[in-house]
């Protein structure tokens, strides 16, 4: 795997939308570094003869009946939300921003 | 990005089609009629007030657990079957990943590499009476996305918005896309074919109730793929992809539109961006969106949070059996049994009136009799509610047995057609069954002769030349005394009965 770089970092969190400062760059670079390099062990796991599965479970047609279950109120829904207007979620705009 | 808000050029449709092939690919997006959505139990109800019909779920909540609604798998398959399809013996879900916020999982969950059905046709009959075959790439399963509203902007338009507000009511609904292979050697009439393909298939679904398919309210909503390809060419040129086309007409005229457009590119030595296409219902036509040259990366993957889809094949079977008679074939076959002309089948086809005829003629009523007065006068008055005439009557509470019990007065010889018009308002304002309206009305044919008689021979006392006509075998002119006999009786006579006293007492029966 390729090394990690500052800009990466900073492409990720922009698009993740996290506000990172200099610094805190310099230390996710670093610290993200390390789990890449963790998880890259799974890499070393013999896998010649295992079919690629997207699930540990070998489940299949779990379903639900079509039954409607409560919603949330629109308080709720909106709670998490940064700014909301118009019992909707606010966003910044969409277009020109990159 | 580059946006063009003014026309561009455009060659006229027949030179276009002198130099150049059409080639189309029709995305049809159908939003799925089930009580909840997608992967949590929330409500679909159209037009509900914004962020009432959310959860951890579709707001995308950390630690949610999607589940699959058992109903809108069976309606995907189903939609499968109707359109000749393969069936997949297994197939995923996958995350379409992309940064927008009208999803706010910042994935839509869709299919990718494994559509739930595959490899399918739907044959589309054209106004000529010749079909063209549509093969069907695919038809997989997905949700739709919350809806955003721009403000700051002058025109509610995502130009110029200073921010959004995006209501999640609609996000998880499901949805099946339809996808076509590309559509070839429609020529001329390619703008024919494809609103065709989309109305058989809105009729299709309609059919097998599994949406609403309301272009209007964008339960059912086409993009349009376009390329054109120069007549001595082996491959296809550059294809436009037009979004958001959401009425059959607007189908035609975009197809119509970007050919003659690209045509005018091409002409000129020009090519074609390969780019979103945005359509303009007032105008009738595209403008430039999103440029795709940076070939968007959705970075598919198989969705870890759902097991896989396993239709067996007695399931699928089982489905199989649920099909509706094709729409087409339905009305072959209705139009036979009733004995309509070409043009009487499509004026009730076309006034949406099919059900309602074939109620009525189970009822009782012949097809004749229902077709008469479920048009007409109902459809005059539903028309000018802006609905049909099956919601019409149904809102207004007429049925079928009306119509029955109106055609039964008539052939009994209580009313003449004039009066069952007349009785036919009256249940049209609600003022009961036609038996009920008459007797409030006094509407009946006289059946006493004398009275009848009397009338005459006052008419004809009253109009000795043409008497004399009709004496002398100028028997057209009966006409003329008919009338008077009608207003004579008030309009409560049998005018086949009157014609006849008449022709007796002037020596011409």
């Amino acid at each position: 795997m390729a090394d990690l770089t500052r800009a990466d970092v900073a492409h990720l969190a922009g698009l993740a939308r996290i506000d990172l400062s200099d610094a805190e760059l310099d230390k996710m670079v670093g610290e993200l570094a390390v789990i890449l390099e963790s998880v890259a062990t799974v890499q070393q796991a013999p896998i010649a003869d295992v079919e690629p599965m997207s699930h540990p479970m070998p489940l299949v047609n779990v379903t639900r009946p079509d039954v409607v279950r409560p919603s949330l109120t629109p308080d709720e829904a909106l709670s998490g939300a940064p700014e909301s207007e118009q019992q909707r979620f606010s966003v910044p705009r969409i277009l020109d921003e990159e | 990005m580059t946006t063009t808000t003014g026309p561009e050029p455009t060659l006229s449709f027949d030179e276009a089609l002198a130099s150049f092939d059409p080639v189309m690919g029709l995305e049809v997006h159908v939003e799925l009629g089930t009580n909840t959505k997608m992967f949590c139990g929330c409500p679909t109800a159209f037009g509900a007030e914004p962020n009432t019909q959310t959860c951890p779920v579709c707001l995308g909540l950390p630690g949610a657990l999607p589940v699959v609604n058992a109903v809108a798998v069976e309606s995907a398959i189903r939609i499968g079957l109707a359109l000749n399809c393969s069936i997949a013996e297994w197939c995923r879900f996958a995350r379409k990943n992309y940064f927008y916020p009208d999803m706010p999982k910042n994935f839509q969950t869709s299919q990718y590499d494994e559509p739930i059905a595959f490899d399918g046709y739907l044959d589309v009959e054209l106004e000529d009476g010749s079909t063209y075959r549509v093969q069907i790439e695919r038809a997989h399963m997905e949700e739709d996305t919350g809806k955003s509203l721009h403000v700051g902007g002058s025109t509610g338009r995502i130009h110029g918005a200073t921010h959004s507000l995006v209501d999640y009511n609609r996000a998880g609904i499901p949805l099946i896309e339809i996808v076509t292979k590309p559509m070839t050697g429609a020529g001329e009439r390619a703008p024919e074919v494809a609103k065709a393909y989309v109305a058989t298939l809105r009729d299709l679904l309609k059919a097998m109730d599994v949406s609403d398919v309301k272009m209007e309210q964008g339960s059912m909503r086409c993009d349009v793929n376009l390329s054109l390809m120069r007549k001595d060419a082996d491959v296809f040129g550059t294809r436009t992809e037009t979004k958001n086309v959401n009425s059959l007409r607007s189908v035609e005229r975009a197809v119509r539109y970007e050919i003659g457009r690209h045509a005018a590119v091409l002409s000129s030595g020009g090519s074609i961006t390969q780019e979103t296409r945005h359509w303009h219902e007032d105008t009738g036509i595209t403008t430039s969106g999103r440029v795709k040259s940076d070939a968007e990366d959705y970075r598919y993957f198989p969705e870890p949070d759902l097991v896989p889809v396993a239709p067996s094949r007695e399931s699928v079977e089982a489905l199989r059996g649920t099909l509706p008679e094709p729409p087409a074939e339905r009305r072959k076959r209705l139009q036979a049994a009733w004995g309509f002309a070409d043009l009487e089948m499509r004026d009730v086809v076309n006034a949406g009136l099919v059900e309602l005829v074939e109620e009525t003629v189970a009822a009782g009523a012949s097809p004749a009799a229902a077709r008469k007065w479920w048009s007409g006068e109902v459809a005059r008055r539903a028309n000018g509610e802006g609905v049909d005439v099956p919601s019409y009557a149904a809102r207004i509470g007429v049925t079928p047995a009306h119509v029955v019990e109106l055609e039964s007065l008539v052939t009994s010889g209580r009313l003449n057609d004039s009066m069952a018009r007349q009785a036919w308002e009256g249940v049209l304002d609600g003022e009961g069954t036609p038996t009920a309206v008459a007797d409030a009305r006094g509407l009946e044919l006289v059946q006493d002769t004398g009275a009848l008689e009397a009338a005459v021979d006052t008419v004809i006392a009253a109009n000795p030349d043409v008497a004399d006509k009709i004496r002398d075998g100028k028997v057209q002119a009966v006409g003329a005394l008919i009338g008077q006999v009608m207003r004579e009786m008030k309009g409560h006579a049998d005018a086949a009965a009157a014609r006849q006293i008449i022709l007796e007492k002037l020596g011409q029966a």
